[in-house]
């Protein structure tokens, strides 16, 4: 049976709206990004940009809305297509697989981000 | 003469479904679905479908026409019809009994689940609970679905978690008890709302709105119900 403890907050409303502002989170770093690189930016300009405190607070809550939001679209879609109801037996076995892989992955990706932040 | 390809599916004597291709002549007439699906049972009574009000009202005879649900009796042919062929299969999502006859009991469990009844525990007044016209056109668009199921069945969310996810049908019966002034279970049927199933399974791609035959607009129910449970946890 699928259920909702692996979700991310167990609310429905908690997951939608850590979707929202995740996105919004996203939209503003990627703009920011996109406005930086366009507007002309060198190695140590680039590198200066990244070692100030405010910079590495942004790119790591970038990162953390990055990993959230994967989870809350991931879970959706696994509790959607592995579920017992649609593989049989199997489903369950896949859907929880595939959700530790995907954990994994992301918590992969989230503690080496800290380490490339704060490396220099 | 009209190509009709027809879902058939008797579990007593067959292995699997199967399409049974019939020619019937309509008389050149634009008559409704429903009309034709009489004249292939005059000639083959085996053929099996529901229908009682053959006018729109009851809600008994949802089928899925050329791929799209609607109610048989209020589709015409010239509506349903491509390139002289008309499918008829039964409602997608829900298990087959027979022929286009499906088993809603899982489409009737999620109505169940929102209490599709008035909750008033103060006292009741002499006559009548009154309301202002203001307040009961709030009920408009709301309290006319006949439960046809053609929303409901037309929703992927639905397909997937027909157990877990109330459904476009279901969901704007909750609206309709939500938005009643008469009724004072709000907070109880919202704290019950949400899951990340119950509601939040909906992405909006307005499938139910599309296939609605009375016209209503589940999606924006809904999003009054997320609105609501936005507005109950700030
Ligand atoms: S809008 Fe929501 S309820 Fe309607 S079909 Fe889409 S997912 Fe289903
Ligand atoms: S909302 Fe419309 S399509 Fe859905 S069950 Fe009610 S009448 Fe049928
Ligand atoms: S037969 Fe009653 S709605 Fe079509």
């Amino acid at each position: 049976m699928v259920t909702s403890v692996t979700s991310f907050g167990r609310s429905g409303l908690y997951d939608w709206f850590v979707q929202r502002a995740s996105a919004v989170i996203l939209l503003t770093y990627f703009l920011f990004l996109g406005w930086t690189l366009v507007s002309g930016v060198d190695y140590s300009a680039w590198k200066a940009l990244f070692q100030q405190t405010w910079m590495r607070v942004f790119s790591l809550l970038a990162l953390i809305s990055l990993c959230a939001h994967a989870w809350v679209g991931l879970w959706t879609v696994f509790t959607d297509y592995l579920t017992q109801r649609l593989l049989g037996a199997p489903g369950s076995v896949l859907r929880l697989s595939a959700e530790a892989i995907s954990a994994l992955i992301m918590f992969t990706y989230l503690i080496w981000g800290i380490q490339i932040l704060w490396s220099s | 003469m009209l190509q009709v390809s027809i879902y058939r599916y008797n579990p007593e004597v067959d292995v699997e479904p199967y399409m049974q291709d019939v020619e019937i002549d309509t008389g050149g007439k634009d008559m409704m679905v429903l009309d034709v699906m009489e004249l292939i049972k005059a000639e083959d009574d085996t053929v099996v479908y529901r229908r009682s009000c053959r006018e729109g009202v009851c809600g008994s005879d949802g089928v899925n026409m050329n791929g799209t649900n609607g109610l048989a009796c209020v589709t015409p042919l010239s509506k349903a019809v491509r390139k002289n062929k008309l499918v008829l299969r039964p409602l997608p999502g829900l298990p087959v009994i027979r022929d286009l006859v499906v088993d809603m009991s899982l489409f009737y469990a999620q109505y169940e689940k929102v209490q599709p009844y008035l909750q008033n525990h103060t006292p009741a007044p002499a006559i009548e609970r009154l309301q202002t016209p203001e307040e009961r056109e709030k009920l408009d668009g709301l309290y006319e679905c006949i439960l046809c199921a053609c929303c409901s069945t037309a929703c992927p969310s639905f397909w997937w978690n027909p157990d877990r996810f109330i459904g476009p049908a279901g969901l704007l019966q909750a609206y309709r008890f939500l938005a009643d002034t008469r009724d004072t279970a709000t907070d109880e049927r919202l704290g019950r709302l949400d899951d990340p199933f119950s509601v939040f399974r909906c992405h909006g791609i307005q499938a139910c709105v599309n296939v609605c035959p009375k016209g209503l607009n589940p999606t924006r129910a809904i999003g009054h119900i997320r609105n609501m449970l936005l507005s109950r946890a700030t």
